[in-house]
């Protein structure tokens, strides 16, 4: 039996709120199947089990606030899944005594149920001559609005508020599970330590980009807008491809060391509207096609902004990639995201005149910036790694 | 489909990537990717879906044209009526 534990998303962690299971006793889970929604800091997290097997019991009900590392359920390991293979999940250490539950936070408000309504078609609600004349006088939709008269009849103040209602600004929408508050407490942690921790360094180089233009243009020409690829997306596969041949800019520095990973995945900067921000991993981008890239990227965007990011996401980025885009301003340079080395600015895509084969030409150019890691890599491997994002762009068919 | 209808879809789809926008207040003529702050993915995931919802073609090289309320309404009007006639 394997314990299924409250994990750890970044060292400054220490409790979780179980939000939701997604599986229940008797289920089947393989290995990444999402099982369980928490809240942290960072926002909402869907956790993924690294461990295959049947769910054998749940330890710890929703709306609990538990330690890291207590176990939130039991989970019956298939036969052939080695204990200690790569990806399983940490053998149970000494047992944990049963954890004192942390008092729950307070339950989230719900969202207001729709107000009741006195339903035009299937009631005829009654309702004051001069609440009627009001209504059509100003175009409220009499079945929109409560009465609060005898026998629930609506009354000239019940239009009147409804009128104030028209008018009052929309409530503010919000992704369910995302908690600006939170999240800028987490990002002024992270950049706190960074700025204390991390000697940066930072270079900067124009790069040509019509080829990537010209080259998408006629891509984008033929497909519909579901399949059309963005300019964003060469980008983080010129940067996935490049971290691959100069791994000293892709991995982690823990305990006074440089770990290269393995792995690229990309941690991808998410600006989230009202002033947020997220740099959930897109895994393996070295490995994914444009197309698959693009798909992937468009996802966990949308994901990120609904604030239904996965566990996975937030711990395994090597290397982040920060891109304006098509708006915003020329150059970014980054804080890097500890315990990562590196992180790539792209800035927004602007014309330049410039020199082709001693013409000037006017030009598509994005300034790519790098702010690394001086206690893992120096200015002139900086330089060789972006050079080689640039020279990357130069053939977009190859990307 | 009117104008009346088309701004009403195209309010809908744009207040599903800004849902704190009021989208009466924004001005018809004023270039949305600045007046709601929307990136170049947002404004890709607008396209789709319009495409999807009105079942017209957007190719790329007509995006310019849908940056403003207006433009975008008289564009998506023209495309439709052409496709009905």
């Amino acid at each position: 039996m394997v314990e299924f534990r409250m994990p750890s998303l970044g060292s400054d962690m220490e409790a979780g709120t179980l939000v939701e299971w997604l599986v229940k006793p008797g289920d089947l889970v393989k290995r990444g199947d999402i099982v369980a929604v928490i809240e942290t800091q960072k926002g909402a997290i869907e956790i993924e089990t690294f461990q295959p097997g049947q769910i054998e019991q749940i330890l710890v009900n929703p709306h609990s606030k538990v330690p890291v590392g207590t176990p939130l359920a039991l989970i019956r390991a298939e036969r052939e899944a080695k204990p200690g293979a790569p990806g399983a999940a940490p053998p149970p250490t000494a047992p944990t005594p049963p954890a004192a539950p942390v008092p729950p936070s307070p339950a989230r408000a719900p969202v207001a149920p729709p107000s009741p309504r006195v339903l035009g078609a299937a009631v005829r609600a009654r309702v004051s001559p001069a609440a009627r004349r009001l209504a059509e006088e100003r175009g409220i939709d009499l079945s929109m609005v409560t009465g609060s008269g005898p026998a629930g009849a609506i009354t000239y103040a019940d239009v009147e508020r409804r009128l104030g209602e028209a008018v009052a600004p929309p409530e503010r929408k919000r992704p369910l599970w995302l908690d600006l508050d939170a999240m800028r407490t987490a990002i002024a942690a992270a950049m706190e330590r960074s700025k204390r921790e991390i000697p940066h360094y930072y270079l900067e180089h124009q790069v040509d980009v019509t080829a990537c233009e010209q080259w998408l243009t006629q891509k984008n020409a033929m497909l519909p807008p579901d399949n059309r690829v963005l300019i964003g997306a060469l980008a983080i596969k010129a940067a996935a491809l490049a971290a691959r041949r100069f791994p000293a800019f892709n991995g982690f520095y823990r305990d006074n060391k440089f770990e290269p990973a393995q792995a690229v995945h990309i941690g991808v900067a998410i600006a989230i509207r009202g002033g947020g921000l997220a740099a959930p991993a897109l895994h393996d981008a070295d490995q994914l096609s444009l197309d698959e890239l693009m798909s992937q990227m468009r996802d966990l965007v949308q994901r990120t902004r609904a604030g239904r990011i996965r566990s996975s996401e937030i711990s395994d980025p090597t290397l982040t990639v920060s891109s304006l885009g098509t708006r915003g301003v020329e150059a970014l340079y980054g804080i890097i995201y500890p315990p990562q080395v590196a992180i790539i600015g792209f800035g927004k895509t602007v014309a330049r005149p410039w020199v082709i084969d001693g013409a000037i030409g006017p030009r598509s150019v994005i300034t790519v910036t790098l702010s690394a890691d001086h206690r893992v890599s120096d200015g002139h491997a900086g330089a060789l790694f972006l050079a080689e994002i640039g020279k990357l762009l130069q053939e977009p068919s190859k990307l | 489909m009117s104008d009346i209808d088309i701004r009403k879809v195209l309010q809908e789809e744009l207040n599903n990537i800004a849902p704190e926008v009021d989208m009466a207040s924004v001005d018809p003529a004023a270039d949305l990717r600045e007046v709601i702050d929307i990136d170049s993915m947002d404004f890709l995931n607008f396209i789709s879906a319009v495409h999807h919802r009105l079942g017209i073609d957007i190719p790329e090289i007509d995006y310019p044209k849908l940056v403003t309320l207006d433009g975008a309404i008289a564009y998506i009007g023209a495309k439709l009526g052409s496709s009905t006639t």
